[in-house]
Order: C-alpha cells, then structure tokens, then sequence
C-alpha cells in the first residue's frame, strides 16, 4: 500500500485525531443534554477510565501491525494514539478527584478555604494508599506522566533513541496495570476486564516472541519481515 | 494364529479429514472469530451507545394506604428508578435491565413455599396479594456500591405473608429465590453469579415490620426492571438483600448462603445491614452519592432506621457480622 506522506499527513493525521477526540467530546455532549444514565458522575469515570484502556491497547498495537502488514507509516500514529492515552488517563483521575473525593468532603469552612485544598489532598492520598485497585490506578497513570513529558521530537534527539526507547518501554508496565485496575474494581463480571487482559497479552507476547525466538517466532517475523521487504 | 497389533492411533484422535483439508481455512475462522470477541469486548459499545429507557406505565393499583415509616425526602424520578438497576439476571450493566427486561412474562406468576412450615406448596401471586393492605413506603434505598434513592415501593409487610404459611419453631431463616428462567434472562447465560441468586433474612429480620413485599412503585405495577413482580424490600440493609422476582420461599433452620456471599464472602455478609463505620475491602461506606446529586451525603448506620432495627442486633459484633 502506497500513501504519500503528504496525504498521512494532512488527511490521515487530522481525522484520527478528530476520531480520537470523539469520544471526550460525545461524553461532554451527553453530559450536558442529560444522556448519560441516572448516575452521570460514575459513566464519566467508568467511560474516562476505558478509553485509556483502549488507547493503550491502540498504543501497544501500533508496532504488531506495522510488522505484520508491513505498513510503516503506521510509527506515525504512536505518539498521538499515546498521548491519547495520557489524555483520557488524565481525564479519568481528574473525574476520580473531583466526583469520588471532592464531593465526598466535609465543607467546614464553606467550600472555598484553605481547608478544602488540605482535605481533598488527604483525601486523595489516603485513598491511593489504603485501596489496592486505586494505587495499581494512580500508578498506570504516573508511568504516562514521563512518557508524556519526553514524547517530543526534541526530548527524543536529546535522550538518544536507544535510551528514549527504554524509557517508553515502560507503556508495558502501564498496560498491565491498567488492566489490573480494572479487574480489581469490578464486582463481579470480569469478562471485560478479561478482554483487555487478553489483548495487552497479546500484544506484550508479541515483542517477547520476536525477542525471545522461541517456537512460532520463525514463522512470524519470517512472515513479516518478507512483507516488509516486499513492499 | 492370528496376532493383531493394536492401532497406533486411536480412531478418535485421527483429525476428520475435512477438518485436515481445510485446515488453513479452520485456522483463519478460528482466527477470525477470536479477533472479533476481542473486537466487541473492547470496542463494542458499553453502557453509553445504547439508550435505556424507562419502563412504560403499568395499571395503576387500587387502594394503596399511606404509611408512617416513609420518609419525607424528595422521590427519586420515575426515570432513574427504571434505568439505573443491578438486575445481573438481565445483563450486569446498569441499564441493560431496563432493555432487556421488557417483555419479561410475569403473569401467570407462581411462589412456592417450602421447608419448615404449615402451608407449603405452590401459590398463585394473586393468593400471595389476596387480602393484604397495599401501602405505600418511601424508603431510602442504598446499594452497596454508594449510590442511593428514595424510592417509592408500593407492598405489603412480609410478615403478613410468613403468618399465612405457618412456619413451625424450627423455622429460623427465610430463604428466597429468584426466578431462573435462561430464555427469559439473558444473563444467566454467563456464570457470573452462582444462578439462581438466592437471599436470606433472619426470622425476626423477616417479622420486622419494615420488611415488605413489593409488587408496585409510584401507585403503579411494579416495572419488570425493578424485579416485577414480586421482589424485596429491607430498608436498613443494603441493595443487595432486596432480592427481585421472588419464586420461592423456603424456611430453614440454618442461615441460607446468599449469593454475593457465595461470590465474595470477604465483601458481602449475610447480614449487609447498612453501616458507615465497616468499610467494604474496596471502598468506604461512609458516604454515599444520592442519584441526581454531585456532593455526597454521610451515609446513615442501619440507612437511618437504627431506632427501628439496631434492637435486632444488640450484643453482636457487626463489624464481624458484615
């Protein structure tokens, strides 16, 4: 497949980035004209929270399938399908900080005081460090903030690609958490939880056989390399 | 002499041979619809894309009495009582009950009664209803999951029904079963729970006068949703306990293993009385949001019905007796 870079560039690049804002947009629409559920504060946070699963799960695809189709303009969608990821990620705790923690607050001295600031800080600390699900939560998102701050194409001239590329290895780690996070905090139904585990494996079993060279690995990047090499 | 030699390989572990043939189509379809259940798992719409909907108006019911254990808040709507329901025998997200419930077939209806009683055996749900004062309750309903409503219930006191079925002195617990129908209820195909979900209350828990049989809301029929037609209502005790679409009653000597115990015993108890001071493992019970509100109100120990009900549990542990 043949795409010139201009078209990646001034089409392709534009509308997954709409595409990908879609979701934040629809949820602030949806909001505002009463078309979550009854309880719109928790589809936020639920809705927030999935969307950076799925942006990872995009993330961490991007290099498979380059490999397996052979379609390398795919490495220009990477930081934007990450950046996402930090941007719904973000949204998720803030959602956590404002309708879990802040509403839960006693307001002593009306709701703005100093005291507010302290409690909501206390709030969130104690939370993070009493609850599991929400300390694996926390840290899936603190695991985005360096690749987030080191995603520019001067920060990667200025590491060196090798040391950058050990760095943004740590999206792996964000993805595992992500997922356990997720199974953690539901009641009883895993099976979505069980989805997202299964495809963030997939995919991290994807670099370990093209690493490793155990069995199929022959096949698959003989497969892959082929294609790429046909192109 | 004739001496066989076994065969190799067995008959049954030789692969059909159009499988065999076919093999790289095989590989491709299993690929395929591996691919797509990941695909709708992870992109296929969750709560949001789909519109839950109300339940639509049911017949009205005739000479409901008022009554002084409501409380004076203001009612949560219609529409947040019939879109916003864990009914996980009719999908586990909130609103699939409401869609997926709609033509739920509640009549004919029969409970069945059993165990340690006089009267047992099977009863029409008009025996159930007939000759019992409807009343209204408005009680303040909190699931464990810190959401809560004030919910109009239209029922009747469960004890007006125990006394008819006699039930002997062994009777120490009531057990009640849902209905557990996989045609009707598309979530019992997934063994998310341990189906049917069973519930259990105390006698005296059961003899309370707060405790009600629901069979309406809002002076209407009870919608399909909220657990038509026949469901619990125990005020001071978590969502949960408020077992929907009743089938059986059963009296028993020893405590019944409600479902979410069954689950998750080191979240759920038999008890669930409501209680701010005892945490569940995951999250504090504290506080609660009330549906339709941003800040979150003190949750209240026993839902605020401690003067009615705390009696029922002088001198036990309840942070062991969750």
């Amino acid at each position: 497949m043949r795409i010139s870079d201009r078209v990646v560039r001034f089409v392709l690049k534009p509308v997954v980035f709409l595409a990908s804002l879609s979701p934040a947009a629809w949820l602030v629409w949806a909001g505002l004209t009463g078309n979550l559920s009854a309880n719109p504060l928790s589809d936020l946070t639920n809705e927030t929270g999935v969307w950076t699963l799925r942006f990872l799960c995009a993330t961490l695809a991007i290099t498979p399938l380059r490999r397996l189709t052979g379609w390398n303009p795919l490495i220009k969608f990477r930081r934007m399908a990450g950046l996402f990821a930090f941007f719904y990620g973000t949204l998720h705790f803030l959602t956590y900080v404002i309708a879990d923690r802040f509403a839960g607050l006693d307001f002593p001295n009306g709701i703005v005081a100093w005291t507010t600031v302290r409690n909501l800080a206390k709030s969130v600390g104690e939370d993070i460090y009493k609850r599991p699900y929400i300390t694996v939560g926390f840290t899936a998102w603190t695991t985005m903030v360096p690749l987030t701050a080191t995603s520019t194409a001067g920060m990667i001239r200025r590491l060196g690609g090798k040391q950058w590329n050990q760095l943004h290895r740590l999206v792996y780690a964000t993805g595992c958490l992500g997922v356990l996070h997720y199974w953690w905090l539901v009641k009883a139904d895993i099976r979505r939880p069980l989805t997202y585990g299964a495809v963030v494996a997939a995919l991290l079993a994807f670099r370990l056989i093209k690493r490793t060279g155990v069995g199929i690995r022959g096949a698959v990047s003989r497969l892959a390399w082929r294609r790429t090499t046909v192109e | 002499m004739l001496i066989k030699k076994p065969a190799d390989i067995k008959s049954s572990e030789i692969t059909d041979k159009k499988l065999y043939v076919n093999r790289r189509e095989f590989i491709q379809a299993a690929t395929g619809t591996a691919v797509a259940a990941a695909a709708t798992g992870v992109l296929g719409s969750e709560a949001l894309l789909r519109a839950s909907t109300p339940a639509p108006h049911g017949r009205k019911l005739e000479g409901i009495k008022k009554s002084t254990f409501s409380s004076d808040e203001k009612l949560n709507k219609w529409e947040d009582i019939t879109t916003y329901n864990n009914y996980y025998e009719f999908g586990t997200d909130k609103d699939e009950p409401s869609m997926l419930a709609r033509n739920f077939k509640t009549t004919p209806w029969t409970v069945t009664v059993d165990g340690e009683c006089a009267k047992k055996g099977p009863m029409n749900l008009e025996d159930v209803l007939k000759g019992k004062t409807l009343e209204e309750r408005i009680y303040r309903h909190r699931c464990v999951e810190r959401w809560s409503m004030i919910i109009p219930w239209i029922g009747f006191p469960l004890s007006d029904f125990i006394k008819q079925c006699e039930p002997t002195s062994k009777a120490k617990f009531v057990e009640f079963t849902t209905l557990g129908d996989s045609k009707q209820m598309p979530g019992l195909r997934s063994p998310v729970l341990r189906w049917p979900y069973v519930e259990g209350l105390r006698m005296d828990e059961a003899m309370h006068p707060l405790t009600i049989l629901v069979a309406g809301l809002y002076g209407e029929v009870l919608p399909n949703q909220d657990g038509a037609p026949l469901r619990l209502a125990v005020p001071w005790k978590y969502g949960f306990k408020h077992i929907k679409s009743i089938v059986k009653v059963r009296f028993v000597e020893k405590q019944p293993l409600n479902t979410w115990q069954d689950q998750a015993a080191n979240e759920y108890g038999f008890y669930a009385n409501v209680n701010p001071a005892v945490d569940h493992p995951r999250w504090s019970q504290a506080t609660e949001r009330r549906i339709g509100e941003f800040l979150m109100r003190k949750t209240l120990m026993f839902n605020g019905y401690g003067d009615q009900v705390a009696s029922l549990y002088s001198g036990m542990d309840l942070r062991r007796n969750y």
